[in-house]
């Protein structure tokens, strides 16, 4: 049983991780602000909420894991509102989303 | 100042845990990570993250400067105080071995009593230097 939780554990850490390096390299390529602060909140909810869980199931039914599911609730709580700032705040003060003109591709190849 | 809804609601919710989390951090600080210096910086961005939102106006109805100011000054009151206690208690500045019967005792009740006075002090300096910043620029000559 727990080695069950162990592999499961281990294998959402990797999931948390890959899915961080997504959102990292979103950052990094993505083109305007909107879509970066898609590819960071990427990073915030499912990385850092994968790697939660995976330390959760490595800790097993501990205070560790309590610990661990109250961080949980405050990324998950915080996280977001963060993001709904960020994009507000840049709405605000004008800041333009990049659209595509009419007849060219939606994205780049 | 106009806010979001999605932000004040998450304040809010959030904020009671966040000043929570502050005197967890102050009275664990004995058996793990955390003390004075951190409890208050905590506590103190609360009442930033509520500025925040709400505006520095509400903020500062809250916590005046008056009391953030007479926080400045009594944090370091209590920990000399402690230091004054040891001495009329017949021991040295801040020895906290008199200040119970108990030497062990004494220890825990002086150290309790120093990182209070760190905290409050800690909190009001955050504080103030926050009201500074936000509110330069905003009223002319009532500043200081």
């Amino acid at each position: 049983m727990s080695m069950i939780a162990g592999f499961l554990g281990g294998a959402c850490l990797l999931a948390g991780a890959i899915f961080s390096l997504i959102g990292a390299w979103g950052l990094l390529r993505m083109p305007d602000f909107y879509t970066r602060v898609h590819a960071a909140s990427v990073l915030e909810t499912l990385g850092a909420g994968f790697i939660l869980l995976g330390l959760m199931l490595q800790a097993g039914f501990t205070l560790v894991a309590a610990k661990l599911l109250m961080i949980g609730l405050l990324i998950f709580f915080a996280s977001p509102t963060a993001s709904h700032a960020l994009a507000r705040a840049a709405m605000l003060r004008g800041v333009k989303p990049l659209l595509v003109k009419a007849g060219e591709a939606s994205s780049k190849p | 100042m106009e806010s979001s809804l999605v932000l004040r609601v998450v304040a809010k919710l959030l904020i009671p845990f966040i000043l929570l989390f502050a005197l967890y951090v102050q009275f664990h600080g004995d058996f793990g990570p955390g003390g004075g210096f951190q409890a208050g910086t905590i506590f103190a961005a609360g009442i930033v993250f509520y500025a925040l939102v709400f505006g520095l106006d509400n903020a500062r109805r809250i916590v005046p400067d008056r009391l953030v100011e007479a926080m400045l000054a009594l944090g370091v009151l209590i920990y000399a105080g402690v230091g004054v206690a040891g001495l009329l208690l017949g021991g040295n500045y801040l020895d906290y071995f008199v200040l119970a019967a108990d030497p062990v005792h004494g220890q825990h009740r002086g150290i309790f009593w120093v990182e209070a006075g760190v905290a409050v002090t800690v909190s009001g300096v955050m504080l103030k230097i926050f009201y500074m910043f936000a509110g330069r620029g905003r009223h002319d000559g009532d500043a200081a």
